[in-house]
């Protein structure tokens, strides 16, 4: 049985986790592949739930896929198409199969996804859903009454370290670590001397926090980001370093400059770990992990 | 408050009005006035849509407002016209349509859609300002109202999705926690931005919401 994923964050070393995306469909063979292909080189595997609100092959099924093949998993819980019931329900669930994480998130909204006309349903926010794991670990659910066999989870949540105004997000972030939150994973950041800075705050709290890393595939991609995706700034600097790539190799420069700072990360200690994300193109994680001389 | 409404596409009307060839036309004096979807002009421009058609239009009245007592007078002054009809054309909000149903015994057809309860920000601009949630937690929000400002209704602070203080559905939106959170700082208040706050009850006034004064 693969490490714990509580085990590896208490033990001080250099976390890596990665994550997977489900697919859309029943077609499950390229999520296997990439299970197969991350699960003995990275610490535990985020399995993403309806990322960006679109409808996808649920989180749990991925989770228990991984389990299956000897991984370590971690549930992705959105609160945007479940309830308080159902949420609880499915935390009891993952907890009889073995799935021992959970990261929690409030989920993106519905209209930037694939399903505009659905409800969001927003009944917990992800600091609710953080304290609810903890009251179902003392025995207890959300209507009072009493669990026959309680819960234990490592739990997770997310923070924007880039986020602007940041302040806001760092008030929300203690209120995570003060509903239970053990680790945090990041939203992308490239800019290290501000995510330093940001360690700065976070080490006053006892919780981990895995520097979330997003491979850049191209210039393009890497502006899009700038201008799209809330809370991720790349300097100027490496959209140029990928623009000045020989043609077809800014996948490869990609690559190197994701590898360059998780070592600088891991060199410095400046957090705890890494979360690495090659959304799509999870093939080359290895290959980050490689070029990172992990 | 104001109840917010925008007219229904003349084609959704005209589907509902198909099997009707008498109607008899309500506006509303008070909000549906003030968004221009059911006054006085905006009876009169349908009542021309629906003549244009081929429909008989028995009669109009437009009630000061649609959705108190008033209507019970407005409907027994306009008895003769909405006799000879076989259905009503309602041009208020659903309030209004609501409460005309109960004096009335033909079928009875909204012209609007009722979006929110709001107030007017600035001249023509509404807001939805309250969801009427039962539970206020406007004293500890700076006066700003989380769950209509918020996208996501959340209670207990931002979402990832703030991006340079705009929220994550649209660009031109603020970000109803970047603005409590600014309010907060000037009121010396931004301990409360790390209150936590449990589940909300959905259940304070459980449907259907009745109360007796
Ligand atoms: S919190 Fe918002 S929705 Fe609830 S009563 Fe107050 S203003 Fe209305
Ligand atoms: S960006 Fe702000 S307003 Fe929009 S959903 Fe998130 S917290 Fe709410």
């Amino acid at each position: 049985m693969a490490q714990s994923l509580r085990e590896a964050l208490d033990s001080g070393k250099f976390v890596i986790t990665s994550e997977i995306g489900p697919p859309k469909g029943t077609n499950i063979a390229k999520m296997l592949h990439h299970i197969d292909l991350l699960k003995d080189k990275v610490d535990a595997l985020n399995v993403t739930d309806h990322q960006s609100s679109v409808m996808r092959f649920p989180s749990i099924g991925g989770c228990l896929a991984i389990k299956e093949r000897g991984g370590e998993p971690i549930l992705q819980m959105t609160c945007r198409d479940r309830n308080r019931l159902a949420l609880q329900s499915e935390l009891l669930f993952a907890c009889t199969r073995g799935i021992r994480n959970i990261l929690c998130l409030t989920g993106d909204a519905v209209p930037v996804g694939d399903h505009k006309e659905a409800r969001g349903v927003f009944d917990l926010d992800s600091s609710q859903l953080l304290h609810t794991i903890r009251l179902m670990e003392s025995g207890k659910d959300l209507g009072g009454n009493d669990l026959d066999g309680v819960v234990e989870f490592c739990t997770g949540a997310i923070v924007t370290p880039e986020a602007k105004p940041l302040e806001p997000q760092l008030a929300k972030f203690e209120k995570k670590v003060e509903a239970g939150a053990e680790f945090f994973q990041t939203q992308a950041i490239y800019d290290l001397e501000n995510f330093a800075r940001f360690m700065e705050f976070a080490r006053q709290f006892r919780v981990k926090v895995l520097a979330g890393v997003i491979l850049l595939v191209s210039a393009r991609m890497a502006k899009y980001m700038n201008e799209n995706v809330p809370g991720v700034l790349v300097p100027q600097n490496l959209i140029d370093e990928l623009a000045g790539a020989p043609k077809g190799e800014a996948l490869t420069r990609g690559i190197e400059i994701a590898g360059r700072m998780i070592a600088a990360l891991k060199k410095d200690s400046i957090c705890d770990g890494v979360h690495v994300m090659a959304i799509g193109r999870e093939e080359v994680v290895p290959d980050i992990l490689a070029a990172a001389g992990l | 408050m104001k109840s917010i409404t925008k007219s229904k596409p003349f084609d959704e009307i005209k589907e509902c009005l198909e099997r009707f060839d008498r109607i008899f036309v309500i506006g509303c004096g008070t909000c549906a006035t003030m968004t221009r979807t059911g006054g006085i002009e905006e009876v009169a421009d349908t009542i021309g849509r629906l003549q244009e058609w081929g429909k008989i239009v028995t009669g109009s009245t437009v009630i000061a407002t649609a959705c108190d007592e008033m209507t019970g007078a407005a409907t027994a002054e306009n008895s003769q016209a909405i006799r000879d009809a076989n259905c009503i054309l309602v041009m208020s909000c659903a309030l209004g349509v609501q409460k005309t149903a109960q004096y009335i015994d033909q079928p009875v057809i909204p012209a609007l859609d009722t979006l929110f309860m709001g107030i007017e920000e600035s001249l023509g601009i509404f807001l939805e300002a309250c969801d009427q949630c039962g539970q206020c937690v406007l004293g500890e929000t700076a006066g700003i109202c989380p769950i209509t400002a918020c996208h996501k209704g959340l209670i207990n602070g931002p979402c990832g999705g703030t991006d340079n203080g705009k929220c994550e559905v649209d660009k031109e939106r603020d970000c109803a926690w970047t603005l409590i959170y600014q309010l907060l700082e000037k009121q010396g208040r931004l301990d409360l931005m790390k209150k936590y706050h449990p589940p909300k009850n959905f259940q304070v006034a459980p449907r259907p919401r009745v109360i007796k004064i």
